[in-house]
């Protein structure tokens, strides 16, 4: 079973509600919410029903047999969430939260996004389900990601930009806390990951978990075993708990949670929350935190705008410290050069996000044998990424 | 000053005025100077924020205030530092305001012990709220430093009483949904529904905020409660002055408020 919070949120020393009073109440109300929509089979009917017809599950859970080369001995899997309708995992979340805000009769959907695909998500179901949304963007992010701006507009869905701090996720996220706080009775806030304040690294986490139990019944009916090493980009962490939940009670089972560490590690340029960071309190729940010395929060830096991110949800602090996975770093280069070799070499062309997992497992399987099994999430697809990685290109045969 | 001696001596002005400033917005000599103003103009006593870059409780003024402060470099010594000149000389009290993760990273013991040395007489953590606030309530009370709580238009009855057990110093009364700021209209509804009960949980004086920004605020409330806090419209009012203009700006204001 998956780990369950205690009565205040926490797992382990990691999660709780470090949140403005006003906001207290709303949260209380979104947790005996869910509580009764969980303990609801008709609403899980509905969510998979949802899952079924309109985001195309269940995903694949594909042999991938030249991305480690033609001598490579060791069994490769992808789980396919880059095929999922908007072209993440993130929808998976996106229709439960829907689901439960009609469910308590909210009449808005808010919503904080980075490189846009919660936002896509978000204003997505807001279409399929009637429900008007605002997505909170930072400035810097809606000028990276004009597409996924648009995209978002022809849903439907207002974009508003976001003008304070770094001007990017983070900024984007507080913008979100402070729109909630000022219309809780009427609206639902749609976080995108297993962030913020309890329940929402729980609920979000029930929301994603269908990729690990789908992941788990492919292998058994397919290869008649559990994996040996499960492999996840970890920016928040959503598409990483999502495929751990199902395998956390199998110790058999290696957990690799692999974050992005941007220029390195100890560069300063980085956003390895659990690699590089401290203790502390970030959006609502204690967890691993990009922060000065002083408390104050520090700019992160990856290639991937979804995993650029100073925190990372309290379940993932909990289970690097238990030590049940493991967190490592995979740079912007690494990263880069996976993304290249996964869309020659198998026909997909990954997320820069899901391209940190790649880069691991490849790292991974040069020190596995022929009876290890390996399952990579490939949490989404790049499409969204093809302006910035051909501007990248453009700029180094530039230079050469 | 303590706050139980500060709210007793308080003068007749109804209700009690307690201003708040961002430390080291555009520099700590303007703050300085600014609170002593605050001071000789019947302030009862004073919050001053201690600068933090994601403050999910504050609205656009106090954000880019402390994003201003931040800028210059402002850290919780030097604010310590601007607290322990200033409460020998003044007959207000000084409530320290800023956000859990600066104070957890410089150690809740070592921030209490230090506040209470400097002179400080409270402080106020707005993204606690009562279920992650013992700890720290437990610690600062032993270094008698206050630590007033905050009571929003959605805290449902039950636990407003609660929170008014908790709290020390005085009540902190929001009076809208929101963060803070003058931007749009304070709604004293949802006050005058709570006041009734929250006086029969607690001694402690009534402070209202969030959005209370102008004088007809400051009549419409007088009966209500004891107190009055008024933070962005005061930061709006010194927007781009310093020093001796900044001391001019804080009076002229002070003196339109309580028209």
């Amino acid at each position: 079973m998956p780990i369950e919070p205690n009565a205040r949120g926490y797992f382990g020393a990691f999660g709780g509600r470090f949140v403005p009073e006003v906001l207290v109440a709303a949260l209380e109300e979104l947790e005996a919410a869910m509580r009764g929509a969980f303990a609801d089979e008709g609403f899980w009917a509905e969510y998979r029903e949802v899952l079924r017809d309109f985001v195309g599950r269940p995903s694949a859970l594909y042999p991938a047999l030249r991305f480690l080369g033609a001598d490579a001995s060791v069994p490769l899997l992808f789980k396919r969430e880059d095929t999922n309708h908007t072209g993440a995992h993130k929808i998976n979340n996106t229709v439960g939260q829907a689901l439960l805000a009609r469910r308590m009769g909210k009449r808005r959907l808010i919503a904080e996004t980075g490189a846009g695909q919660h936002g896509v998500a978000t204003a997505t179901v807001g279409a399929k389900f009637g429900l008007p949304v605002d997505v909170y963007m930072g400035e810097l992010d809606v000028e990276r990601q004009a597409l996924n701006v648009y995209i978002m507009q022809l849903l439907g869905a207002t974009v508003h930009p976001v003008s304070g701090g770094t001007k990017t996720l983070k900024d984007a996220t507080n913008e979100a806390f402070r729109v909630w706080a000022a219309q809780v009775e009427e609206s639902f806030y749609v976080i995108g990951s297993v962030v913020g304040a309890h329940p929402y690294p729980y609920m979000v986490r029930e929301f994603q978990k269908v990729i690990g139990e789908e992941t788990r019944a492919q292998c058994l009916e397919r290869y008649g075993r559990l994996p040996s090493d499960v492999i996840a980009c970890v920016g928040g962490g959503s598409n990483a708990m999502g495929i751990f939940s199902a395998f956390v009670d199998d110790p058999e089972v290696r957990l690799w949670g692999v974050e992005a560490a941007g220029e390195g590690v100890a560069s300063g340029r980085t956003a390895a929350a659990l690699g590089a960071g401290s203790v502390g309190v970030l959006h609502g729940s204690r967890s691993y935190l990009l922060q000065s010395e002083r408390g104050q929060v520090i700019e992160t830096h990856s290639i991937s705008a979804g995993l650029d991110y100073p925190g990372v949800g309290p379940e993932h602090a909990f289970l690097k410290d238990s030590g049940r996975a493991t967190y490592v770093p995979i740079t912007d280069d690494e990263a880069l050069a996976a993304f290249y070799d996964c869309a020659k070499s198998e026909g997909i062309v990954p997320a820069l996000e899901s391209a940190h997992a790649l880069a691991f497992a490849k790292k991974l399987a040069a020190q596995r044998t022929s009876d290890a099994l390996v399952v990579v999430n490939l949490s989404g697809r790049g499409d969204k990424d093809i302006a910035q990685v051909r501007a990248l290109r453009e700029r180094a045969e530039v230079r050469s | 000053m303590r706050l139980v001696d500060a709210f007793a001596a308080r003068s007749k002005r109804r209700p009690a005025f307690v201003p708040y400033v961002m430390a080291g917005d555009p520099d700590l000599a303007t703050t300085e100077a600014v609170v002593r103003a605050l001071a000789r103009n019947g302030a009862t006593a004073i919050e001053l924020g201690i600068p933090y870059g994601d403050p999910l409780a504050d609205g656009p003024t106090i954000a880019a205030a402390g994003a201003r402060a931040l800028a210059s470099g402002i850290t919780i010594e030097d604010v310590l530092g601007s607290v322990a000149r200033l409460a020998p000389e003044i007959p207000s009290s000084i409530v320290l305001f800023t956000y859990f993760n600066p104070l957890d990273r410089y150690g809740l013991e070592r921030f209490a012990r230090d506040a209470a040395r400097a002179g400080a007489a409270g402080a106020i953590v707005p993204d606690i709220a009562l279920e992650e606030s013992e700890e720290l309530r437990a610690i600062f009370a032993l270094h008698c430093i206050d630590v007033p709580m905050l009571v929003a238009p959605s805290t449902p009855p039950e636990r407003a009483v609660k929170i008014a057990a908790a709290s020390s110093g005085f009540l902190y009364i929001v009076s809208r949904l929101g963060v803070t700021g003058a931007a749009s209209e304070p709604d004293f509804a949802p006050m005058r529904r709570q006041v009734a009960a929250l006086r029969a949980a607690t001694d402690l004086p009534l402070a209202l905020g969030f959005g209370v920004s102008r004088p007809e605020h400051v009549r419409a409330v007088a009966d209500d409660v004891d107190a009055v806090i008024v933070g962005s419209a005061l930061i709006d009012a010194l927007a781009g002055t310093s020093g001796d203009d900044a001391v001019a700006a804080t009076e002229r204001f002070v003196s339109g408020l309580f028209a």
